[in-house]
């Protein structure tokens, strides 16, 4: 039955390929009607009997190398994959899988870190105060073998817009690094606990922390700054994984010299050419205050030597207040990591209405692309698209709506430019309605997976719209600078969360899980053809990587928006680890303790999450799960 | 003059009734702080002390006048930035019935002018006493603490909850105990 559908598959996706080839043909030489049928036909019949082998989406080698059953860094590889080659967990045994050990975190706030396997111990850091703990896994029941506490400025929290959260450590060379909320890197000795140094670079005076996991990549840590709903301007830093001194600094507005645009900045597209648009594409000086934070995901391929990292919205979400196409707020950049000058950028969502920050995670992969090789990467993004980029020049080869989406009309793949619906444009004292995606986006931070073996990649996320109203908001340094009064409710369906597998080569989903809330957990697969995520209820899920059937679950202590791990342990065996403890932004109604009656709570997130209260309570527990 | 008189007594009854809110639209001090600091726990070794009080509690609490303006200054100084219209967000719900540091308005007082260490920035020297006096009433009408003849009514935005007046005492719930 499996290789049935397998095999419906491949032939699903010959004849979407024979389509997408017969439309290019008939744009070319204006064949009848009757051709184009006949040609098509013909393409379903070649599809069906020659059964063409599928040519193979892979990553990099050099971004993803052979697994060693560790998990460094929370994307798995460079490629960001989230792909595991452990196989011993298959759809057939995963049925049986049990807990192996647990451990309390002592932090009920919202856990969306990846832990980290390093050898033969297990590393997690917590959400604000950001313990970082060390778990010996060759020791029965995997005690404690170091915990290291940073003592984060409390008052950091204050600053922090969806819940105090931290999205994971990463090790390198015998050290784990890790930021904390009030705005330090730490580089933690990964064998005694110790720390090795510690370089502030955030200042929650102005409303900045630091909530993402940083990426090291040629001896230098890369990290950005949170704080998009701040005015905090955007950068991201590379600091010597040596000691820690700031190697170059990459603001995402203001004068090309600060934004690191150089002679080597080649755009694909004329509206991201020009001298110093992050400052002439805003009103004056209001680029200082304007956003573009790098708070999300970071990959690097060694071929190209680049870093490819998104930017957050642009500050405020009211749109009057910045007329402008807002560069580079809301985009993709690739850049030299030694040197951090911009190769080229990309913008998903240019002069932003609707806080769709682009920071999601970008999955490198090589891939024919209408009949040519092409190294791309793929990025489900936070306006509703799955967009298909050349990682080498920053074209858009084609961007396609994952879930319900009535903000744009789709993307010019000639201009590269997302066209808005102008009937859902937010302005101050406007109140439109029904707007989809939502501020959160059809999907958000939520780090999607991608398997070689099936060529899909599983992308959760949310299914939700949204009422706006643009308000009048002052800058005041260190407070919100929002000016939106927003309040979500559940998108077409009434299910609030769907877990999609997306198929790259054909550019539609293969198979799609709906979910009563929002899916705010990652997901990881494995070549044991499992695919794991979370759910906020509290479910930890294994579905079939080809089929999407429910294979396993297991009820954990509270909502789950952790990324998942698999590793293989100091016993030769594989095991499946994920945080549960609700939080974040769609979980803040619990973690914060919110009160739903407030439409416009933790930013329009609590109206649409007003029964999570009654279905889970604050946690924080690793669980780890083998087979028997 | 016999027909005059009860026509004279009814308009002077009428005018008392529109006895206006007395509105101290210039307050004293432009800038300046609260006089005492305030206690955010009831517990008081050696026993019980008289729980202080502030003269311009009273003058706030149940004013129409200082609490409309409250709701005006809790947008402007973008306290809804963190506590949203009351639900919270970046900071704690506003319209429950949990207090954290105290609910007397002496307490929000002290909360906004001296921040708290969780989060809550300190607004000392940066908003006049008067207008801090006015967001802590306000703040008191999101949990259904004030009269509700005084508390401020429907706005013209987007409805995101019942208008102040409307709003219950967040610990009751409109239910008797």
């Amino acid at each position: 039955m499996k290789q049935v559908q397998q095999v419906a598959v491949k032939i699903w996706g010959a004849c979407q390929r024979g389509y997408k080839a017969m439309a290019r043909i008939d744009g070319r030489t204006k064949l009848g009607m009757i051709g184009w049928t006949l040609l098509a036909g013909f393409a379903l019949v070649a599809g069906a009997v020659a059964q063409p082998a599928e040519p193979a989406i892979r990553p990099p080698a050099a971004a993803a190398p052979l697994d060693d059953g560790q998990w460094t860094m929370p994307a798995k590889n460079y490629a960001s994959t989230r792909y595991s080659e452990l196989a011993e967990i298959t759809e057939d045994n995963v049925k049986t899988l049990q807990v192996a050990f647990t451990f309390s975190t002592g932090v009920n706030k919202g856990q969306e870190a990846a832990p980290l396997v390093v050898g033969d111990t297990i590393y997690i850091v917590t959400p604000f105060p950001n313990i970082l703990y060390a778990l010996d896994l060759a020791r029965p029941g995997a005690p404690m073998k170091w915990k290291f506490e940073p003592n984060p400025e409390p008052a950091a929290q204050g600053v922090a817009c969806c819940d105090v959260v931290n999205r994971g450590a990463a090790f390198s060379n015998g050290r784990i690094y890790f930021n904390t909320l009030d705005g330090h890197t730490i580089a933690v000795d990964a064998a005694t606990g110790k720390p090795v140094w510690n370089t502030h670079i955030g200042n929650i005076n102005i409303g900045e922390t630091i909530t993402m996991a940083p990426l090291i990549v040629k001896g230098k840590v890369l990290v950005g700054n949170s704080g998009g709903e701040m005015g905090v301007r955007g950068w991201i830093k590379a600091l010597d994984a040596g000691d820690g001194h700031v190697m170059w600094t990459a603001y995402s507005t203001g004068p090309d010299a600060e934004v690191l645009i150089g002679p080597d900045f080649t755009p694909h597209y004329d509206m991201d050419k020009g001298k110093d648009l992050g400052v002439t594409s805003w009103p004056p000086d209001a680029w200082k205050i304007g956003g573009g934070n790098v708070w999300g995901w970071i990959s690097y391929d060694p071929d190209l030597d680049l870093i490819f990292h998104g930017t957050g919205n642009p500050g405020p979400w009211n749109p009057d207040l910045r007329p402008g196409d807002n560069k580079w707020t809301s985009g993709i950049f690739a850049r030299d990591p030694d040197t951090g000058n911009a190769k080229w950028f990309y913008q998903w969502t240019p002069h932003d209405l609707h806080d769709y920050d682009g920071i999601n995670e970008q999955v490198l992969l090589d891939m024919t692309w209408q009949g040519k090789p092409r190294k791309v990467l793929v990025r489900p993004e936070r306006n509703g698209y799955v967009y298909l980029l050349d990682r080498t020049t920053g074209e858009v080869l084609s961007a396609v709506p994952f879930g319900p989406v009535n903000s744009s009309k789709g993307v010019d793949l000639k201009t590269g430019r997302l066209i808005v619906n102008p009937e859902k444009e937010t302005s101050t004292g406007k109140v439109v309605r029904n707007i989809c995606p939502t501020a959160s986006g059809l999907k958000d931070w939520q780090p999607s997976a991608f398997s070689p073996k099936t060529g899909l990649l599983y992308i959760p996320h949310n299914n939700l719209c949204m009422d706006e109203e643009g308000v009048e908001v002052n800058y005041i340094a260190g407070t919100p600078y929002v000016g939106m009064n927003v309040r979500m409710i559940a998108g077409p369906g009434g299910h609030r969360g769907a877990f999609t597998a997306w198929d790259v080569a054909a550019a539609k989903p293969a198979w799609i899980l709906k979910e009563n809330f929002p899916v705010w957990s990652g997901a990881v697969v494995t070549a044991g053809n499992v695919v794991f995520y979370g759910t906020m209820e509290g479910w930890f899920k294994a579905v079939s990587a080809t089929t999407g059937k429910l294979l396993w679950q297991f009820k954990t202590s509270s909502g789950i928006i952790g990324q998942p791990i698999t590793y293989r342990g100091p016993d030769g065996h594989q095991y499946v680890a994920i945080l549960s403890g609700v939080g974040g932004w769609a979980g803040a109604i619990v973690s914060g303790d919110l009160d739903p009656r407030d439409a416009t709570a933790a930013l329009g997130f609590a109206n649409v999450m007003k029964d999570l209260k009654d279905v889970t309570t604050p946690g924080g527990t690793l669980y780890v799960f083998r087979l028997p | 003059m016999n027909r005059c008189l009860p026509l004279l007594l009814f308009a002077m009854l009428a005018i008392a009734g529109c006895q206006r809110e007395e509105r101290d639209t210039r307050p004293q001090s432009a800038l300046g702080s609260g006089k005492q600091p305030t206690p955010v726990t009831v517990l008081t070794p050696g026993g019980e002390r008289p729980s202080p009080s502030d003269n311009k509690a009273a003058a706030f609490e149940a004013n129409a006048f200082h609490l409309s303006q409250g709701k005006r200054l809790f947008n402007w100084f973008n306290c809804s930035g963190c506590h949203a219209n009351g639900g919270g967000g970046m900071g704690p719900a506003l319209m429950d019935k949990k207090w954290i540091y105290g609910g007397a308005i002496e307490s929000i007082h002290a909360t906004i002018r001296d921040g708290r260490p969780n989060g809550m920035p300190s607004f000392r020297d940066r908003v006049p006493d008067d207008q801090i006096w006015e967001l802590a009433a306000f703040v008191r009408s999101l949990s259904g603490n004030v009269p509700s003849s005084a508390a401020p009514g429907r706005d013209d935005d987007m409805m995101v909850h019942p208008s102040e007046n409307r709003l219950p005492n967040a610990a009751t719930l409109g239910k008797s105990p």
